[in-house]
């Protein structure tokens, strides 16, 4: 959908520019403060990989080694008898964590979606939308909150497990955390597929559900691929409440129910006190580096994606 | 960081009223928050006197203590003989011992706990690397209702907490680790709200945050030892053996505004602080 209102569009600015000499003064101020924030957006990102890469940088070069970062499970950077900087525990929790999570919230999410824009009135339609917004504007730190208070006791209850802080707590913290997302990018998805589409799916006599499921769902695909993977993103980079819920423990789970540790709540937890310029300061921002290149590589194959379909 | 802005903070007082008279306080970081805490609430006592707070390890500040480059030394040690007589050479003055707090560290688990204490042996066994305890059985064949597995979830705190570092030292002594795999929370709030609620868990944390939620162990240094409870009394006379005293050195009899500091320091609107900031009062002297 995006795609072709841009093509559209397209035309009409190579236009203007063969008509630059007329075009008001004004309105040239106003493109460059359009093109200006387009530009910063992009010297941002540069700017925050240069600073992630200074500041690792002699780490990377003196201290790293390959086998060690990737492979070890051993993160230790206080030990008194050998410090070591091992992440494939937290990496392994960021990934179980972030994937959990989106097998919950995104057919849930999507789910809510049809339901708020296809299926249910329009009053209800308001209702819902204040009522799923509400979620996002609930602080992280209050989510890692009801994470210990409420789940965690709710978990060992219901599972009859040791420990309520663990990969599913976590998880479904995170789902909570990434709906509100979910749902109005999805939601605006399907709004914008035409009336036309709905009206000529029912005047050939399909039901309702045939209408969602046949016509709306290919037809907004996109953008709810979209709304998937910005949900993704959000669950990838969350820290303070994941630091509380997934109970911030080194080790790899061995089931949902064990507690793990995230990259983020990791950098969250010891950036604040490891003296600066310090090796384990170093060693956090190549943690950093990581998470800036699985967050490239995520939104690298979301492109991928849509406009391989698209094609 | 915090030092360091209120560094600046005080050389930006300064620049703009040049007779306020700057104490410099160096030393332990386990004591660098009370001693902030304290300095910021000195400025209403006394405007004219500035404390300039910062850390850098109780080393660091019996070094500068001993060169003459500050005005009190904070130490969560005792200073060694060595170093006394090295400055008295220095400075030509005897050093003079404070002690203006306690640390003490309580070790806590769920009320349903059957266990009412532990020794340090059998914490080191919990926590320690290569410790073999993983389960409640394995400590005097205790069973914890509501447990499931018997299993015992260790709750710790971040590796760069002074706390961590220092229940490391009591328990472990400094050659040997904590064992990887606990719950590494961010606070010692966090720790007992997750004690509160997860019966197989332990932990540990100052003793102004324990609550009535949770159960503290009273600790034994060795097996057959008096088990003891971790109160403001056993902190004080030492009794309770994960405890220390934390001090601040002078160079030989202060000066005026630093004895008035000193004075200060032990009576009892800063001994509220000492409470609130989580640390055991010291005793009058």
């Amino acid at each position: 959908m995006e795609l072709k209102a841009t093509e559209t569009a397209v035309p009409k600015a190579m236009e203007w520019r063969h008509r630059k000499s007329t075009k008001p003064k004004s309105e040239r101020i106003i493109e460059f403060i359009i093109k200006a924030g387009g530009l910063s957006s992009i010297v941002l990102i540069i700017a925050i990989l240069i600073f992630i890469l200074k500041e690792s940088a002699p780490f990377l070069i003196k201290r790293f080694d390959f086998s060690e970062f990737f492979l070890s499970t051993e993160w230790n950077p206080a030990s008194v008898v050998e410090i070591k900087y091992g992440i494939l525990a937290l990496l392994v929790g960021t990934l179980l964590v972030t994937i959990i999570s989106m097998l919950i919230a995104v057919p849930l999410g999507l789910a809510c979606a049809f339901y708020i824009s296809e299926f249910c009135s329009p009053q209800l339609r308001e209702v819902y939308k204040i009522l799923i917004e509400f979620l996002a504007a609930i602080p992280s730190v209050v989510w890692g909150f009801i994470a210990i208070m409420m789940i965690n006791p709710l978990i060992i209850h219901t599972f009859d497990v040791p420990i309520g802080l663990n990969i599913l707590n976590a998880s479904i913290i995170l789902a909570l955390m990434s709906l509100p997302l979910i749902v109005s990018v999805g939601e605006d998805a399907l709004r914008a597929v035409p009336e036309t589409y709905r009206e000529a799916a029912e005047g050939m006599g399909a039901t309702k559900w045939e209408v969602a499921t046949r016509v709306l769902l290919p037809a907004a695909k996109n953008g709810l691929m979209a709304a998937a993977l910005l949900g993704v993103g959000r669950a990838l980079g969350e820290t303070m409440a994941v630091l509380m819920a997934t109970g911030h423990s080194i080790q790899i789970p061995e089931s949902i129910f064990e507690p793990g540790r995230t990259l983020t709540a990791t950098i969250a937890a010891e950036l604040g006190e490891s003296p600066k310029g310090g090796e384990h300061y170093q060693a956090l921002f190549a943690i950093g580096l990581v998470l800036f290149v699985l967050s490239f590589i995520v939104n690298l194959s979301a492109d991928y994606l849509i406009r391989g379909r698209k094609k | 960081m915090r030092s360091a802005f209120y560094l600046i903070f005080i050389l930006m007082s300064c620049s703009r009223q040049s007779d306020v008279l700057i104490i410099q306080n160096k030393g332990s970081d386990t004591l660098v928050n009370l001693a902030q805490a304290w300095a910021e609430e000195y400025k209403n006592v006394k405007p004219k006197v500035a404390i300039a707070v910062s850390g850098g390890g109780s080393g660091t500040g019996i070094a500068a203590l001993i060169n003459g480059t500050v005005d009190i030394a904070n130490s969560s040690r005792a200073m060694k003989e060595e170093e006394r007589e090295e400055a008295l050479k220095n400075n030509g003055k005897t050093v003079r011992e404070f002690v203006v707090g306690m640390d003490a560290l309580a070790v806590f688990v769920h009320p349903k706990n059957p266990l009412s204490g532990l020794s340090l042996e059998e914490i080191a066994c919990i926590y320690g690397m290569g410790g073999e305890c993983t389960h409640w059985n394995q400590i005097r064949g205790t069973v914890v209702p509501g447990c499931q597995g018997n299993k015992i979830i260790r709750v710790s705190r971040q590796s760069n907490s002074g706390t961590y570092q220092y229940f490391r030292e009591a328990v472990l002594g400094k050659k040997r680790d904590l064992k990887l795999g606990s719950m590494d929370l961010n606070g010692s709030r966090e720790s007992i709200d997750l004690v509160e609620k997860t019966p197989c868990a332990i932990g540990y944390s100052g003793m102004g945050y324990i609550s009535k939620h949770v159960k503290a162990f009273c600790i034994q240094n060795t097996k057959d030892s008096e088990c003891i409870p971790p109160t403001l009394k056993t902190a004080v006379d030492k009794s309770y053996p994960i405890s220390r005293e934390l001090y601040m050195y002078t160079s030989g009899e202060p000066s005026e505004e630093v004895k008035a500091y000193m004075e200060w320091t032990q009576s009892e609107e800063a001994q509220k602080i000492t409470i609130k900031a989580g640390y055991v009062p010291a005793a009058k002297r």
